[in-house]
């Protein structure tokens, strides 16, 4: 196969809103060999051409869709997307991740990466059919829904394999914590990526592609991915998410203390039964559904029997409840059932439904309405301030305050800037459970002490998706609650996570015992390059460092590097976690030395030098 | 009794490594849109159907071929276009009552299931083992009673005055 590169089309896509025009520039090669694709090449672009400092929701921020090299190929489960950006929540970079079937589609159409600018002087959504790229009207769409946007645009192109990634009414009204939505179900979630779409005044970005991905070294390719496929294919982590989707782990995170409940007051929810893998497949279920070239299909595709339909207000929706929808998957189960108290299955599902279609991220909604709740109960919120009680448990509250919050209506437009500004606001910043302004997901670090140290240090605020400890500290390989070796892993799983998320597969193949070592044989025949996985662990922290650059250029200090106080010196009363605290201080020391940073969390000198990153 | 793919609708999950394999067998490139096997998905009732060609025992494409373009391998009995004979006319695509016979774009000749010469790579892909190479002597036990019930629906439209 000679020198000959592949995997990658080469080529990035370049839209300038404001004036509608656009360019295809060729992406340096040297970049994709340091890079790989997806999150690292999006993050050097936007290091490259962006001042950090900028606001998030001006023009000048700039929006990046990007593939790995493995998206689009039948490497397992690759079908990912990141959008990269300055995230409206956080004010930090911003890494969302998504699956389903557009960022195959964008590289089926010739590109790499789309990189937006500027803003569209009215509502317009742009439409790529290969080498055709037209920035057109999108008035029509405004104030619709994602799946009537996907629809429309399918009717009114004409072409039924379109694939479409758009904003909802949340994405428009600059939610906090909108979400950019592709396929219908599947979301670029966190960090408000969507509200940086909205205020860019882009509805939707429609693709067809009619192109191939090309492979460096097809024989060798073929042979990794049966290869792959062998590693995953019995193991018992794909069974489970196959079988009952990714709310199987509800069951381990409540039995370790580890599910927050009540916005993180207790760690274990009594009601984690009616929310769980086996009560979604035994009543809800009608079929589980696959994302593009996975071989999992943990996605659940859920109906709500009219009756329960009918017991919850929705003002926007008296249509379409009969159809099936997706989800819930483990975080909202947990976002949307245990960290408000509500144990009502159907009433998560349509929550889960109207974030979907709204465009919002279910995480984020989830915990800043139960940081309203817990105002509420404790009498900071009366009943005049909100049209209906805030009360834990409350699944009325849970569905129309989702649709509100989407909308921005009555105490919505409170919900609607995510619990941070909205405790701050209020006057008790206390309620806020998140880092760097960004929500937690469904890991109570008092269960599970690694992810202290995880969620305190992750880029885009607080992710499980970086460094996911509850793994080796439920395995036996480390005990859960001591602090002992975390630092160490979570530095290590950082790195490692990130260049996964630069090719374009997705993480979840590790869930089937797929890990670096399997599937950077994968990248390496694909793109021609030799990598090895010790080349991935260095671009891993190549990429990392570059992000917390970004970050610091953008004002974030070591003071954001930080937990609630909650987390720090207020433990569980009861359950296994009980009497545990997050030991932030002495986990986060040991971890800005393993990375080769100062005490203030800055990088050295050395340690940037070492990455290839002098000149930053 | 000769081999046929059977397809199993509800075990497909709709993640298209069928669309992969046929793209990059037929093509070289992985390229969905060229393949000869394509997932219809029905989001509302959250259902995906693959579909390809049934190698009718009467194949229309084959009949309405002016220049006897399309031949049965006498091997596995699949009807299979021999490209240097296509003159790109469509009428194949056309005759087809199924919608199973593409055309290329970059070469404007027909293209179809050949079944691989009798190892098809959709059935190797598929990781939920929706579609099956096996011997039967028509496309498959789902396709008897659907068609029969497609015929139902006909006859019932057929007598409230062709509505």
């Amino acid at each position: 196969m000679g020198n000959r590169l592949g995997g990658w089309t080469g080529k990035l896509l370049r839209v300038d809103l404001s004036s509608g025009k656009s360019s295809v520039e060729a992406i340096p090669e040297d970049w994709r060999r340091e890079y790989i694709g997806g999150r690292g090449l999006a993050d050097r672009y936007l290091y490259e051409e962006m001042d950090p400092t900028v606001d998030a929701l001006s023009p000048e921020n700039k929006l990046i869709f990007a593939t790995g090299p493995l998206t689009g190929t039948p490497v397992p489960c690759g079908a990912r997307y990141m959008v990269v950006t300055k995230g409206a929540l956080t004010g930090a970079i911003t890494t969302s991740n998504s699956g389903g079937h557009w960022g195959p589609e964008l590289k089926f159409a010739g590109y790499d990466l789309l990189i937006l600018e500027g803003r569209a002087p009215k509502p317009s959504y742009l439409f790529v059919y290969d080498d055709v790229v037209e920035v057109r009207d999108a008035s029509q769409y405004w104030g619709k829904g994602v799946f009537a946007t996907e629809d429309g645009l399918r009717e009114e192109t004409g072409l039924p394999n379109l694939r479409i990634s758009c904003i909802g009414p949340a994405g428009e009204n600059l939610v906090r914590f909108a979400c950019i939505m592709n396929d219908k179900h599947r979301a670029a979630g966190r960090s408000g990526v969507g509200a940086v779409m909205g205020s860019k005044n882009l509805k939707a970005i429609a693709v067809r592609g009619t192109g191939g991905v090309d492979v460096a070294d097809p024989e060798a390719f073929m042979k990794s991915v049966w290869e792959m496929r062998a590693v995953m294919k019995d193991t018992p982590g794909k069974q489970a998410f196959g079988e009952l989707g990714t709310a199987a782990t509800i069951d381990m995170t409540n039995t370790y203390g580890g599910l927050p409940t009540r916005n993180f007051q207790q760690g274990q929810f009594e009601e984690y039964e009616n929310l769980n893998g086996n009560a979604i497949k035994d009543n809800r279920l009608v079929a589980n559904k696959a994302c593009f070239a996975c071989t999992i299909a943990c996605g659940r595709v859920t109906k709500v029997p009219g009756e329960s339909i009918e017991k919850f207000t929705v003002n926007t929706h008296p249509r379409n409840w009969k159809m099936a929808g997706e989800g819930p998957e483990y975080e909202n189960a947990w976002s949307l059932g245990a960290d408000c108290g509500v144990g009502d299955l159907d009433a998560v599902i349509m929550a889960n439904w109207l974030c979907n279609d709204l465009g919002m991220d279910p995480i984020s909604m989830g915990a800043t309405l139960a940081a309203a709740m817990e105002l509420y109960e404790n009498d900071v919120l009366t009943a005049d301030q909100v049209e209906l009680p805030l009360k834990f448990g409350s699944g009325e509250a849970l569905v129309r305050m989702t649709e509100a919050t989407a909308y921005r209506e009555g105490f919505g437009d409170e919900l609607a800037e995510g619990s941070k500004r909205m405790g701050d606001k209020l006057g008790h910043p206390e309620v806020f459970m998140g880092s760097k302004g960004q929500e937690f997901p469904a890991y109570d670090p008092r269960g599970f002490q690694g992810m202290g140290v995880a969620y305190a240090t992750c880029n885009r605020g607080a992710c499980h998706l970086r460094a996911w400890t509850p793994g080796p500290e439920t395995s036996g390989e480390m005990e859960p609650h001591t602090t002992e070796g975390k630092s160490e892993w979570v530095v290590q799983e950082q790195h490692r996570s990130t260049s996964h998320d630069a090719t374009g597969i997705c993480l979840f193949v590790g869930a089937a015992e797929a890990g670096l070592e399997t599937f950077v044989p994968c990248t390496a025949a694909a793109t021609g390059i030799p990598y090895t996985v010790d080349d991935f662990v260095k671009i891993g922290e190549r990429t990392w460092n570059l992000e917390r650059m970004w970050n610091l250029k953008a004002g974030l200090t070591k003071a954001d590097d930080t937990l609630p106080k909650r987390l720090l010196e207020e433990p569980h009363s009861a359950g296994p976690s009980a009497g545990v605290t997050v030991k932030l201080d002495m986990m986060l020391p040991i971890y800005y030395k393993e990375r080769g940073w100062d005490e203030n969390g800055v990088p050295s000198t050395e340690k940037l030098a070492e990455l290839g990153l002098a000149s930053l | 009794m000769t081999k046929m793919l059977n397809i199993i609708p509800e075990k497909c999950t709709g993640c298209m490594q069928c669309e992969l394999a046929c793209s990059w067998v037929q093509t070289g490139t992985f390229a969905p849109s060229q393949s000869l096997i394509r997932v219809y998905v029905f989001d509302e009732e959250a259902s995906y159907a693959p579909y390809t060609c049934l190698q009718c025992d009467e194949a229309w494409c084959m009949t309405a071929c002016p220049v006897n373009a399309i031949a049965v391998d006498e091997s596995g009995g699949a009807k299979v276009v021999m490209e240097e004979l296509c003159v790109g006319c469509h009428l194949c695509t056309i005759a087809c009552p199924f919608g199973t016979v593409f055309t290329l774009p970059k070469t404007a000749k027909a293209s179809k299931c050949n079944l691989c010469g009798g190892d098809p790579a959709c059935v190797t892909a598929c990781p939920t083992d929706a579609i099956e190479f096996v011997e039967i002597d028509k496309a498959g036990d789902w396709f008897g009673p659907w068609a029969d019930k497609v015929h139902g629906s006909y006859l019932e439209a057929s007598a409230n005055g062709g509505e």
